[in-house]
């Protein structure tokens, strides 16, 4: 099976500073759900943006799907859910635009949607199961429902490899279940790649087939049924 | 009224001027970037006093000033280096100084300085309302192109710049046309209450609108209703015009945000 992402003899520190991460060999194929998890200022954002090639390496090297992270020519069809408060979910926007601007980079920067993009964009919003709210302004849907809008805006780009950074941060336990759930679904269904990075992994626990724990290196990568006790996630119900 | 050709002129001018400032300030405010229309402002004035010492028509080189001082805010912004309201501070700041240094140094302390800072009715040419047609049109023919593009890095920066939609150059052609709608806007409103009918507009229709285009469609709609109800007002109360087209649009916001508790319940 090809590779979707390759850490190789990866370091990296901010500005020359002292080192986030240390050595870290990492190899994720296509269509694997990984769970990449860790202490807050353990180093997994900084993992997850060095191998999307938002960050240069400072030794080793970061792939994406074979070629330099930074780079990758095929950027539109990476999906991705940034952090929360880097979101504009008090935009006053409602479902149907925000989806519509995971159809930015495939569709083109300039003037409307064609017929093609705006049918992909009501198909992505059915996916997450917000057709009866897709044009509701998002401000007034739930936590759990507002991230399900941004799932469905990276859905929207078609893509080959879908990472979610903190995806569980203000939504309740009952929400962050059925977000794992619907993530397991949609893994299934269209057998996109997904990288679940999270301090909590205990909602993906059950679906995911691999889990990666970092801290400042790699600590733990193997099926969660083999991780040791003591790093069970206590914030969570199934810990 | 209009058989007045100066009331003919600041309506013709004030009508770009009210379309333009708040479908720029849309996409500020959706970034919580509404304080730079003040900080383009302050560069602006220095873009004035230039004028006046090089013997240039201040509107240009107020718009030479203006697109630097965007580029400088956004440079800043983009680097990290500098959290963005330091980035605004220091571009504030240093344009108010320029200006006062510039304008004293062009020995023009004495011309119609409260007519750029605060707007004024009799101070629109021929030659400034083809140049307000010029750059209006250009600018909301330029927001019309990228709205979908500009409105996808308002929800989502991050999410952009993964997907590889070029942010950084996107970002440049706001700070291009932020910096733009300030000198266009600045013989009518005044370049200390630009940045107010840029962002008070858009807050408004917030409150009652239901999707980012019906925001910004009626931010517009208030934006111009402001602008020629406040210069409607200025002409027959003789008040100056900036501080009239904002407080219209201040009193907007407090109506809209009656209607929205209303509705509501």
């Amino acid at each position: 099976m090809s590779l979707a992402v390759e850490l190789r003899k990866l370091s990296f520190g901010y500005g020359g500073g002292p080192l986030v991460l240390r050595d870290v060999d990492l190899e994720i194929s296509a269509g694997e759900f990984v769970a990449i998890a860790g202490p807050n200022g353990g180093g997994k954002t900084t993992l997850m943006r060095v191998a999307l090639g938002l960050e240069q390496p400072s030794t080793g090297e970061a792939l994406l799907f074979g070629e330099p992270a930074a780079r990758f020519s095929r950027r539109s069809t990476l999906g991705y859910l940034a952090q929360r408060s880097q979101l504009g979910v008090d935009a006053p926007a409602t479902v149907r635009e925000v989806v519509s601007a995971g159809r930015l980079a495939v569709g083109g920067l300039f003037g409307p949607l064609r017929r093609r993009d705006r049918s992909i964009v009501t198909e992505a919003i059915e996916r997450v199961g917000l057709s009866a709210s897709a044009d509701v302004p998002l401000r007034t849907l739930s936590g759990g429902q507002q991230q399900r809008a941004f799932i469905a805006k990276a859905l929207a780009a078609e893509p080959s490899l879908l990472v979610l950074d903190e995806p569980t941060t203000g939504v309740d336990v009952d929400a962050q279940e059925a977000l794992a759930a619907l993530l397991d679904r949609l893994h299934r269904e269209l057998g996109v790649t997904v990288l679940y990075v999270s301090h909590e992994f205990g909602a993906v626990e059950r679906f995911v087939e691999r889990l990666v724990l970092v801290r400042g290196g790699i600590v733990f990568d193997g099926s969660p049924a083999e991780l040791p006790h003591v790093w069970h996630d206590p914030s969570h119900v199934h810990a | 009224m209009l058989e007045l050709e100066f009331m003919r002129l600041a309506f013709g001018a004030g009508l770009f001027v009210g379309l333009l400032a708040p479908a720029v300030g849309f996409f500020l405010v959706q970034r919580q970037l509404s304080l730079v229309g003040d900080g383009i402002g302050h560069v602006a004035f220095a873009g004035v006093a230039a004028g006046y010492l090089l013997g240039l028509p201040p509107v240009l080189t107020a718009l030479v000033a203006s697109i630097g001082g965007a580029g400088a805010i956004e440079w800043l912004r983009s680097r990290k280096h500098t959290a963005g309201d330091q980035a605004l501070a220091l571009v504030f700041y240093t344009g108010i100084a320029a200006g006062v240094v510039l304008i004293s140094l062009a020995g023009a302390l004495n011309v119609d300085l409260f007519g750029f800072l605060f707007g004024s009715i009799l101070t629109t040419t021929r030659a400034d309302l083809a140049l307000v047609a010029v750059l209006g049109i250009a600018g909301l023919g330029t927001i019309a192109l990228l709205y979908r593009a500009l409105a996808a890095i308002a929800l989502d920066e991050e999410g952009a710049r993964v997907a590889g939609v070029p942010v950084g150059l996107l970002n440049t052609a706001l700070a291009v046309l932020a910096a733009t709608t300030v000198a266009v806007s600045m013989r009518i409103v005044g370049i200390l209450l630009i940045a107010a009918l840029m962002v008070l507009p858009v807050i408004a229709a917030s409150r009652i609108a239901r999707s980012m285009r019906e925001t910004l469609l009626l931010g517009m709609a208030i934006g111009v209703g402001s602008v020629l109800g406040g210069l409607t007002l200025a002409y027959y109360v003789d008040l100056p015009p900036g501080g009239t087209i904002v407080l219209i649009a201040a009193a907007t916001f407090l109506i809209t945000s009656a209607a929205s508790g209303l509705r509501r319940g």
